[in-house]
């Protein structure tokens, strides 16, 4: 599996990047691109939402299913990549240059929280 | 316990991700699902189907016996190596399966079944020959693998692989079936594209297998086999039709027969509830991917999805569904998707075969 140490993670599958501006990153592991299969939809959050932690905030569909992509922290989303809902075939070619969504954590010390590389790794092969 | 077919080992050197599919451990997709339904569109492709059931059905009774069981007629069949569709329906007009019954000599035919309903259609058949007090022996024969080969090159590759097959089956008009030796060979299949379904010993499965796939023919999982029916326009049982469906209101009115004097499993049941809904398709003009069980609000009332998916050929998002009577083709209905209601419109139920779009 493909789980860069760098990152944090969500038992839900999310992975997120700490930026230097105070926001974060998100977007979902290669694990759950694979988990999915190709995928054919993205519907991103609009900018300036208030999500909660573990809130619904976007949605992946491949060709099989169509699956939740949650919030790891509570925040507000700043920007979305508008690139993905054109080519979702992107997450599935590279899961962690093809982000989804960035916030504005309410308390960026929440992401401490998250899962590191090791311990989802160990979440992901349960 | 899940069932394996005898090429389980095979796709798993091929890197395929399995899938527990009717009990049976499947391949879902060899890497790309996408990839693997235009190879069968433009090219062609190959489906390990070994997890549907032949069952031989032969004795004196044979005819009556199917005459009986299954709402099409088999009286079509007066051609050896003819093919029929047909539903197999119980008492309250609810499909038992759907199946494909090749008419392979006087008293003797060849019917398949689907994976996940085999035990009980064997099942529903003894009860039903038993009632009848038929001559007739229904044998599953496990002992047989069968592999699909699809798509506008198959046929010259199964010959490349198979030159004696070649005289026997390329006279065969599609819906045809012929005897090569160990190889039962069918112009039928699931993909809206031409090709054979070959039915042949297990044990020679692996080595034809390799053979097709030397010959440039690429494996394919059940996830494209599902995207290339769903843009065929064919049911799948289970999802399209069950026992709690009526088959006219399944857009299989077609393979009904109610015409001759004939009686069968289900007729009285369908004459006294003449059909409730239209079986069409959907096409959704905004973005988004139609799916099993959303509701579609149209003028006339509502009606549902049964099966949807992203079309890798039309590059938007398919379905079939069942409306109201009154919708007509070329309405414009909704479609209830999450918080949203996208707009989609009703075409008939046959998106793209032979490679081509067709809405």
């Amino acid at each position: 599996m493909n789980i860069p140490s760098n990152l944090k993670y969500t038992k839900s599958h999310e992975w997120v990047r700490v930026e230097g501006d105070g926001t974060i990153t998100v977007g979902i592991t290669d694990h759950a691109q694979e988990l999915l299969g190709d995928l054919v939809f993205v519907e991103l959050p609009d900018v300036g939402k208030e999500l909660a932690a573990e809130q619904e905030a976007a949605v992946v569909e491949s060709v099989k299913a169509a699956s939740d992509v949650y919030a790891p922290v509570a925040g507000t989303v700043t920007e979305v990549n508008a690139a993905v809902p054109d080519a979702p075939e992107a997450v599935n070619q590279d899961a962690y240059s093809a982000w989804l969504f960035k916030l504005k954590p309410a308390n960026i010390a929440d992401v401490d929280a998250l899962l590191d590389a090791n311990a989802y790794a160990a979440a992901a092969a349960e | 316990m899940t069932q394996k077919t005898v090429l389980n080992e095979v796709h798993r050197r091929l890197g395929a991700k399995m899938v527990d599919f009717g009990g049976w451990d499947m391949p879902l997709h060899y890497g790309s699902q996408i990839e693997e339904h235009h190879a069968v569109r433009s090219d062609c492709g190959m489906f390990d189907v070994s997890h549907m059931c032949a069952v031989d059905v032969a004795g004196k009774d044979a005819k009556a016996f199917l005459l009986r069981l299954i709402a099409n007629n088999v009286d079509k069949l007066r051609e050896p190596g003819k093919a029929l569709y047909s539903a197999m329906l119980n008492e309250t007009g609810g499909v038992v399966d759907d199946l494909i019954v090749y008419y392979v000599a006087d008293g003797q035919y060849r019917i398949v079944i689907n994976a996940g309903t085999a035990e009980k259609d064997l099942a529903w058949m003894a009860a039903r020959l038993a009632e009848w007090q038929l001559e007739v022996a229904c044998v599953p024969r496990r002992d047989l693998a069968i592999i699909a080969v699809q798509g506008p090159n198959a046929k010259a590759r199964v010959w490349q692989v198979l030159p004696d097959a070649r005289s026997a089956t390329e006279p065969l008009k599609p819906f045809y079936s012929a005897i090569v030796g160990e190889y039962f060979i069918a112009t039928t299949g699931y993909t809206g594209e031409t090709g054979f379904e070959i039915t042949l010993p297990a044990s020679k499965t692996e080595e034809f297998w390799m053979k097709l796939l030397e010959a440039g023919v690429k494996p394919i999982g059940l996830g494209a086999r599902d995207t290339l029916r769903l843009e065929a326009g064919m049911n799948l049982y289970g999802q399209d039709m069950d026992e709690t469906v009526s088959p006219l209101d399944a857009g299989l009115a077609w393979t009904i027969d109610l015409v001759s004097p004939r009686d069968f499993v289900g007729k009285a049941a369908l004459l006294a509830h003449p059909q409730q809904k239209q079986f069409l398709g959907l096409l959704l003009l905004d973005k988004g991917v139609l799916r099993a069980h959303q509701k579609v609000i149209t003028s006339h009332g509502d009606g549902e999805i049964t099966s949807g998916t992203f079309s890798p050929t039309l590059q938007q998002s398919i379905a079939l569904a069942r409306l109201p009577m009154a919708v007509a083709i070329g309405d414009q209905v909704k479609v209830e998707i999450r918080d949203k209601l996208l707009t989609a419109k009703v075409v008939k139920p046959c998106f793209a075969r032979n490679g081509k779009a067709l809405v």
